[in-house]
């Protein structure tokens, strides 16, 4: 039986093995190659996804498991205000303001890591940071990672902040 | 076959100065060639590396690939900058992989140049001449030559001469003198009639015009663009999953594959059972290379299954008794039965020995093999069809690859097309000779008839990788009356002669650095920063005993040892004064510093680090400076620093390959640990500009971390490290 969820907003009907990634089902079904492979052992983030809103590792989360629920990937991260214009995360917005990528291999997955993190504490400390954000770059691009969140953060507060 | 090492040195040429030599731009096959690949209606082409549209679209043809390091946007700021282009319409594209755009291209008209100019030629190093003309056809992305080779030589000279073209086509046209005329954001303009002409309206003609051969660079002050931290191009599609990688090729019809090659290395394939794995649905085929099985199937999940699902056997190829510790045995009796295979000396090394009595030191440094861990695993597409071979994927040098494909599908290379795609990493795994996808996908292309992706798994990516050579060395030096070193003697055992990177930025009397070759199973590979990355850890490891010795502070003891006014001075002195060096550290932190240089730029770290209670050490705070001569992106150059400093950091901390029975003992992250998030210091990077040539900033950060790191260590546990990585050892 397929397996039916939703990703990106979208009703899918997958026909992979119930047993196949996420990962693999996402990138070879749908053609989202933004999920990256890097080690197939929910071991360094690469592939990482939003599974109803939580962060996580898609290479290790077999497709039978999501049947039903909602999957965000990096291609779905803007526009989740649901508007008709591609409006990015503000996340990406700061990830080229301070120039993150390098190689970029890395950075779907961690964007994902870092939106759900926002979720969950919207003004991150250092540690916090520190413990959400496992995923590896071998490029080396944590010092602008860190800098990119906090100022995301800064942000939100400064909203929040003129709205109170 | 083996890349020479001369490749890497080609920094010296760029000591000629700008003005020594130009480029004849001849009209020769390879640049129509190249015409004819790149453009298309409304689009003219100057010299094949450039090409301006009706539209003014200015695109730039890079022959190096930019696998992170930002070489592309660099590149396009050096020749817009002296074509006086309109930023906002510069593109750059991945030159195609052919021999008309191979640096040989370039080679040739310097050759050309040449034999006009034999007083040139006989000033022109070796090592330049070699990569530009002798090396035919290359594309090759390393030895951080992108800016200080291509950049300084090709892209400038280039731009300036179109530049030049297009003021002489709008003088014509205007019929005024070219001196009436200015050129700025792609317009050329003519003050006193106030009339402007775009670079759009002008290239057609323009490109049909000789290019100067020796144009008039612009000077330092009158940059534009090379030293603004622009926005490198490439990163928008980096935060959208849009940017498409060798691993995201996807063709209709196309089959998914996964191989295992010999665990160890030199081994062959003796027999398979393909059974097991043709029994796992959506298996498709086995395919047996010479030291390899192939598993196709309909998606990489079925062929990981499938190839988990096999036993093949494989023979060791007779090295099945090599371990690293069998490794470091041999390393360590060919340095002491003291028979070099090459000896580099300089002064009275057997006097300074003999009159320096106690005040002397002989220590006995290693390092391991190392894993470039790019976080995109090899991954390479291929379709055969019509006797004509296609691949895409990434590589250091597509020309290579493209020569190589054809070598084992059989075919002549015009019926190859090889597509670099982006790379997720390369720190010097992806070269060709090395790159052992390249063979599997030619050869499994070769006996299917769909297009067929072959995709590493990280175990396979960790397990057959071209490691940094693991190495050991014992360093001996002795102190004069003076408290200054009187002599050095390095005597290393590696596979490669690293007579440059033994080699010291201090001054010594007496010096010897010997090399003992030694050799394993795996291949001598590059690694970023190469031999620098060991040599770097000993000598300035060495200098801090050395130092400590002399009952002298480190960074006063190197300063006592460089020549004043010179660079490597300015360098020490600025990382001392940022890092506060000498002030006070809460207990148990220690600092340490180190000078390296490499790729002709010099590189300075000081770490601050303590030892966590569990024993593990913890990095605080990096202080680096560099001198890479010009800066062309700021921005960039300080990612790529602070990239540096971090896989330095990594792999002193932790990373390890280590060998048993003749085959590798790691498998994944989880035994080959790369550095997190967590584990980043504070970084501060600093550069100084100097009038020195243009060095390289890919890899010259990371060889003083790891020694700084360990000096750092042993300021605060008083315990000197000799043996990377440090992992079970501090504390
Ligand atoms: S690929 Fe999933 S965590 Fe590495
Ligand atoms: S940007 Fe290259 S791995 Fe993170």
């Amino acid at each position: 039986m397929p397996v039916i969820a939703r990703v990106n907003g979208e009703s899918v009907s997958f026909n992979a093995d119930d047993d196949t990634p996420l990962l693999w089902a996402l990138r070879e079904e749908l053609g989202l190659t933004g999920t990256k492979f890097g080690c197939g052992i929910a071991a360094c983030g690469a592939c990482s996804v939003h599974i109803d809103g939580v962060i996580a590792r898609s290479c290790s989360v077999p497709l039978a498991s999501v049947a039903g629920k909602a999957i965000t990937t990096i291609e779905g991260l803007g526009n989740q205000g649901g508007g008709s214009e591609a409006a990015p995360h503000p996340l990406q917005v700061a990830w080229i303001a301070h120039q993150v990528p390098q190689c970029g291999y890395c950075q779907s997955g961690q964007l994902m890591a870092a939106a759900a993190l926002l979720k969950t504490a919207p003004r991150p400390s250092d540690a916090e940071i520190d413990a959400a954000m496992t995923n590896i770059c071998r490029c080396g691009t944590y010092p602008r990672i860190r800098e990119a969140i906090h100022a995301v953060a800064g942000q939100a507060a400064d909203q929040t902040g003129a709205v109170a | 076959m083996k890349l020479k090492r001369r490749y890497f040195l080609v920094g010296a040429a760029v000591a000629l100065g700008a003005g020594m030599f130009g480029v004849v731009w001849s009209n020769d096959a390879a640049m129509a060639r190249a015409k004819r690949l790149t453009t298309g209606k409304g689009e003219s082409s100057f010299a094949g590396w450039l090409k301006i549209g009706a539209d003014d679209t200015v695109t730039v043809y890079s022959p190096h690939i930019d696998f992170g390091q930002g070489s592309h946007t660099a590149l396009a700021q050096m020749l817009a900058d002296e074509l006086d282009a309109d930023w906002a319409k510069i593109r750059v594209e991945q030159a195609p992989a052919d021999y008309a755009f191979g640096n040989a291209a370039l080679a040739k008209v310097f050759a050309g140049q040449m034999s006009g100019h034999p007083d040139v030629v006989g000033h022109l190093p070796d090592p330049v001449f070699g990569l530009l003309a002798r090396n035919a056809p290359i594309q090759i992305t390393g030895g951080s030559s992108a800016v200080r080779a291509t950049g300084q030589y090709g892209m400038r000279v280039l731009g300036a001469s179109a530049r030049l073209a297009l003021l002489a086509e709008a003088a014509d046209r205007l019929g005024v003198p070219q001196a009436e005329l200015t050129a700025s954001d792609s317009r050329i303009t003519h003050a006193k009639s106030g009339k402007v002409l775009r670079y759009g309206e002008l290239a057609e003609a323009a490109a049909e015009r000789p290019l100067a051969n020796e144009p008039t660079l612009k000077a330092r002050g009158a940059y534009k663009l090379i030293g603004q931290p622009v926005d490198r191009l490439d990163i928008p599609a980096k935060v959208n999953g849009s940017a498409r990688y060798g691993i995201d090729v996807t063709l209709p019809g196309m089959r998914v594959a996964t191989a295992i090659a010999a665990p160890v290395r030199g081994g062959k394939l003796q027999s398979i059972d393909p059974a097991p794995a043709l029994a796992v649905k959506g298996v498709e085929k086995i395919i047996s290379l010479d030291d390899a099985v192939v598993v196709v199937a309909s998606g990489y999940w079925p062929a990981l299954k499938g190839a988990r699902a096999l036993a093949p056997k494989f023979s060791d190829g007779g090295n099945g008794a090599i371990s690293s510790a069998s490794i470091h045995t041999a390393q360590a009796q060919r340095i002491a039965e003291g028979k070099p295979d090459k000896d580099v000396h300089s002064g009275d090394l057997a006097a300074a020995f003999a009159g320096a009595g106690t005040r002397q030191l002989t220590a006995d440094y290693r390092v391991p093999f190392l894993h470039h861990a790019t976080m995109e695993p090899f991954a390479m597409t291929g379709h055969h069809a019509g006797g004509r071979l296609e691949v895409w994927g990434g590589t250091q040098d597509p020309v290579q690859t493209r020569n190589l494909l054809a070598k084992y599908a059989g075919l002549s290379v015009e019926d190859v097309t090889f597509h670099p795609m982006i790379m997720g990493g390369g720190f010097g795994r992806r070269f060709p000779p090395y790159t052992q996808i390249i063979e599997q996908i030619a050869r499994v292309a070769m006996q299917v008839d769909y297009p067929v992706k072959i995709i590493w798994a990280r175990e396979e990516d960790v397990r057959q990788g071209a490691y940094r050579p693991q190495s050991s060395a014992r360093l001996k030096a002795a102190l004069g009356a003076d408290g200054k070193i009187a002599a050095w003697q390095s005597d290393y055992a590696q596979f490669a002669d690293a007579t440059a990177e033994a080699g010291l930025p201090y001054v010594v009397p007496a010096t010897a650095m010997r090399h003992y070759k030694t050799i394993s199973n795996q291949v001598d590979a590059y690694w970023r920063s190469v031999n620098a990355s060991q040599h770097g850890f000993y000598n300035e490891s060495f200098v801090d005993e050395l130092a400590h010795l002399a009952g002298q502070d480190p960074y006063q003891f190197r300063r006592a040892h460089l020549p004043a006014g010179g660079r490597h001075l300015a360098v020490l002195d600025a990382v001392a004064r940022r890092s506060g060096w000498g002030g006070a550290l809460p207990a148990g932190t220690g600092r340490g510093i180190a000078l390296v240089e490499s790729f002709g730029t010099i590189c300075a770290h000081v770490v601050e680090a303590s030892v966590k209670p569990d024993g593990t050490p913890l990095v605080h705070k990096v202080y680096a400076v560099a001198d890479c001569g010009m800066v062309v992106n700021p921005r960039n150059a300080e990612a790529q620093v602070q990239g540096g400093i971090l896989m330095g950091l990594s792999t002193a901390l932790g990373e390890a390959i280590t060998l048993t029975g003749g085959a590798v003992d790691q498998s994944n992250f989880t035994d080959y640990p790369v550095l997190k998030l967590a584990d980043a210091p504070v970084i501060d990077v600093h550069f100084i500009e100097s009038d020195a040539p243009v060095g390289g900033l890919g890899e010259p950060g990371l060889p003083p971390a790891a020694p700084a790191l360990a000096n750092a260590l042993f300021a605060a546990t008083g315990r000197r490290i000799r043996a990377l990585p440090l992992v079970g050892q501090a504390g």
